[in-house]
């Protein structure tokens, strides 16, 4: 548990402030200020949901300025304003300077046309890295690890091949079931009602994990306020009542 | 790019390489254009004095303020011109960030947790065969993630394991195909040139 | 005809809401202190690979999360930091996400600090690209060209000891993605699978029940999942933190949100059945 750190001091107005009990302090009233939605929309809510707003977008311009742009493009064409002045300078990225100033033409109505060619260069170039990608991330290596342990290759317990035996016909139940060019009457109908049963339990497995998830959010913003916050108050109410 | 993975040629590679820096620069000022058109609807609503436009206020100035903090104010030391071209953020945006941006997002979804819970007492119901199954299923994923779970039946995570390796993979594993075998196809109809709505239309 | 099970039925929200929120502090308040129980394998393959790194590998941390998955990420990067710290080996920081720039810092610069480790020398916060999977497939063939040779704070990355022959890579030993959505199948698609970078990840619960087929087929080294996730890493470390801490209170409110269900399906069929007697 962090303990109140001895920071530098701000003196203002003849008090003297410490940063790190501003900032609990803060933390904790946005914090309650969020929670308040429980109890109803209501502009304390509001007001800190658009502070969030604006807030996550002036640090998103910064980072992206300071650790996208100006690395990658900035110092690459003035190299002597980056920490390595000694790299010549590389005039090729005007090209993808331009292109992407071209993106911003979205917001003139009657330029707007000029960025279709930098989304189309986007949008190609992780398309074209898209497809192999997906081949072999799902249908090669998954497949294979689906039938691995069924055909026997590799170490192979008899639980073990049980339970892949299970995935096998549940993998093929539920293509079954996504299966909707045909009826699902007979051997296909069968087959997608078993379907079905493999997904709802991945569905549900699913659920399970997003509970948890979700709880442990609040447990999250619960334990900074008794382990941060509170020791901090309690001091501070100590310091008052003596 | 295709082809750049078949073949693993140095000019290919130099090419590659081109290409992906080039990527990353154009992505960064897709960033700015969404950041743009937050600015401009908010800028509007303030403009035309629209209901609401002092939440708008909020959001400008906030905006403003974080990005003052870290690209002009920066590091607090050292001329302007220089702090603007410096990869360092500064100490008061770092606080501004710990002590505003992260409370109010990590609170933001904190709250799923009580919708989540509200959810799970009004409408999560075992209506049919499929649903109850579902809903055993997260029962016995919500207590075999616990240690008290563990402590009511002591096979209870070994249960979890089972469930999430086996009848959980092959479900998930169905998406996958599917929605691998779907995101294929997608991607060819893009470079053939037989999708564009990405180009808006 | 308004009888318990419709009032049950039709409770405000609010009361619901109160009890959730108590049912998370009480555990706070009381010191029930719950042991971490049965360990993941998929968890303990991400020790066990790091255990049987070579001395001086490089483990590359890819926080790519904002501070709303803090809660469960942030415990278990910092347990494997220290991991990596502990074993010795070199830790490169980066993240494909804006929100994950500052995530490093406040992780790895409390870590090191406690471990008495030096920036430039044992760990490197290489910060945010933007880019996602171009960054993921530059990575393959040039780390340094990718990020410019320059970390997020305005240092050159070549001449640091902790990036010395750190190439593409080939020369990483481990890394690991803490991350809240699909990122991380990208970085298994195209860093893992093209360039045979070995991947784990650390991710929200939400994430892992869509990344256990990758673990299962071994194209995921291992996964910590979620807050137990974390609170086992953190076993196995021998450093209690927030993971540990919040096991009570996960074990409660899971009980808790399982008894609403029972009991919101209770009230369920007894208005059902009377509904239908009622005929």
């Amino acid at each position: 548990m962090p303990e109140a750190q001895q920071g530098a001091h701000i003196v203002f107005l003849g008090f003297a402030l410490d940063p790190y009990v501003i900032g609990l302090w803060l933390q904790a009233l946005l914090t309650f200020a969020i929670l308040s939605f429980l109890i109803g929309d209501n502009p304390v809510y509001k007001f800190a949901e658009h502070l969030f707003v604006g807030i996550s977008a002036g640090y998103g311009v910064v980072i992206v300025w300071q650790q996208a742009v100006l690395p990658k493009l900035v110092f690459p064409l003035f190299p002597q304003f980056g920490p390595t002045p000694d790299v010549p300078p590389n005039y090729w990225l005007i090209i993808p300077g331009m292109l992407g100033l071209l993106i911003l033409s979205r917001f003139i109505r009657k330029y707007d046309w000029l960025s279709r060619y930098p989304i189309a260069f986007i949008v190609g170039l992780y398309s074209g890295a898209a497809i192999p990608a997906t081949v072999q991330l799902i249908l090669l290596e998954q497949m294979s690890a689906t039938m691995r342990p069924v055909l026997g290759l590799g170490e192979v317990t008899w639980t073990v091949a049980v339970s892949a035996l299970i995935v096998l016909i549940g993998v093929v139940a539920t293509l079954m079931y996504f299966y909707f060019s045909r009826p699902h009457v007979g051997t296909l109908g069968v087959g997608s009602r078993i379907g079905i049963w493999f997904l709802m339990v991945a569905f549900g497995a699913g659920f399970g994990n997003t509970v948890m998830a979700r709880l442990s959010l609040l447990i999250g913003r619960v334990e900074f306020l008794m382990y941060d916050w509170l020791p901090v108050v309690s001091h501070y109410l100590a310091g008052f009542v003596k | 790019m295709i082809v750049q993975f078949f073949v693993p040629h140095a000019v290919g590679t130099q090419g590659y390489l081109l290409l992906l820096d080039w990527a990353q620069i154009v992505g960064a000022f897709a960033l700015v254009l969404g950041i743009g058109s937050l600015f401009r609807t908010h800028w509007d609503k303030i403009r035309r004095r629209r209901r609401g436009y002092g939440y708008s206020t909020v959001t400008l100035a906030s905006f403003a303020l974080m990005v003052w903090a870290g690209i002009f104010y920066g590091s607090g030391q050292g001329p302007l011109a220089k702090r603007l071209l410096t990869v360092e953020s500064g100490r008061l945006f770092e606080w501004l960030f710990n002590n505003i941006d992260v409370p109010l997002d990590a609170t933001m979804f904190a709250l799923l947790a009580f919708f989540i819970a509200s959810a799970a007492y009004r409408t999560f119901r075992a209506r049919n065969v499929e649903a109850t199954l579902l809903l055993i299923t997260a029962i016995i994923v919500m207590l075999g993630r616990v240690p008290l779970g563990e402590m009511i039946y002591d096979k209870m995570p070994a249960v979890y394991e089972w469930i999430m390796q086996y009848p959980a993979v092959a479900g998930k594993r169905g998406i996958l195909f599917g929605v691998a075998l779907g995101s294929i196809a997608t991607s060819l109809r893009i470079i053939l040139g037989i999708e564009r709505s990405h180009l808006g239309g | 005809m308004h009888g318990i099970a419709y009032r049950l039925q039709n409770i405000d929200r609010r009361w619901l809401y109160l009890i959730v929120f108590a049912a998370v502090v009480i555990p706070f308040l009381t010191s029930l202190k719950l042991p971490v129980g049965l360990h993941s394998p998929s968890t303990t393959d991400i020790y066990d690979a790091i255990e049987k790194l070579p001395p001086d590998s490089v483990v590359q941390l890819a926080f790519d999360y904002s501070p709303a998955s803090m809660p469960e990420l942030e415990p278990m990067a910092k347990a494997v930091a220290r991991h990596a710290f502990q074993r010795g080996h070199r830790v490169m920081a980066m993240t494909l996400n804006t929100q994950g720039a500052l995530m490093i810092r406040r992780v790895m610069d409390e870590v090191a600090a406690e471990m008495n480790k030096e920036y430039g020398k044992d760990y490197v916060d290489a910060g945010f690209k933007t880019g996602g999977v171009a960054v993921m497939l530059g990575m393959g063939k040039d780390i340094i060209g990718v990020f410019n040779d320059t970390d997020a704070r305005g240092n050159r990355l070549s001449t640091m000891p902790v990036m010395k022959g750190v190439a593409d890579y080939s020369d990483i030993g481990l890394m690991v993605d803490f991350s809240a959505n699909a990122i991380t199948n990208a970085w298994i698609a195209y860093a893992h699978e093209q360039y045979g970078l070995r991947v784990a990840a650390g991710v929200t619960a939400v994430m892992a029940t869509d990344l256990y087929p990758f673990w299962k087929s071994g194209q995921l080294v291992g996964l910590i999942n979620g807050l137990k996730g974390a609170a086992e890493y953190e076993d196995l470390v021998g450093a209690p933190g927030l993971g540990i801490l919040g096991m009570s209170s996960q074990s409660i409110t899971h009980m808790l949100i399982i008894l609403f269900v029972i009991i919101g399906n209770a009230g369920y069929f007894l208005t059902r059945r009377r509904s239908q007697s009622a005929d």
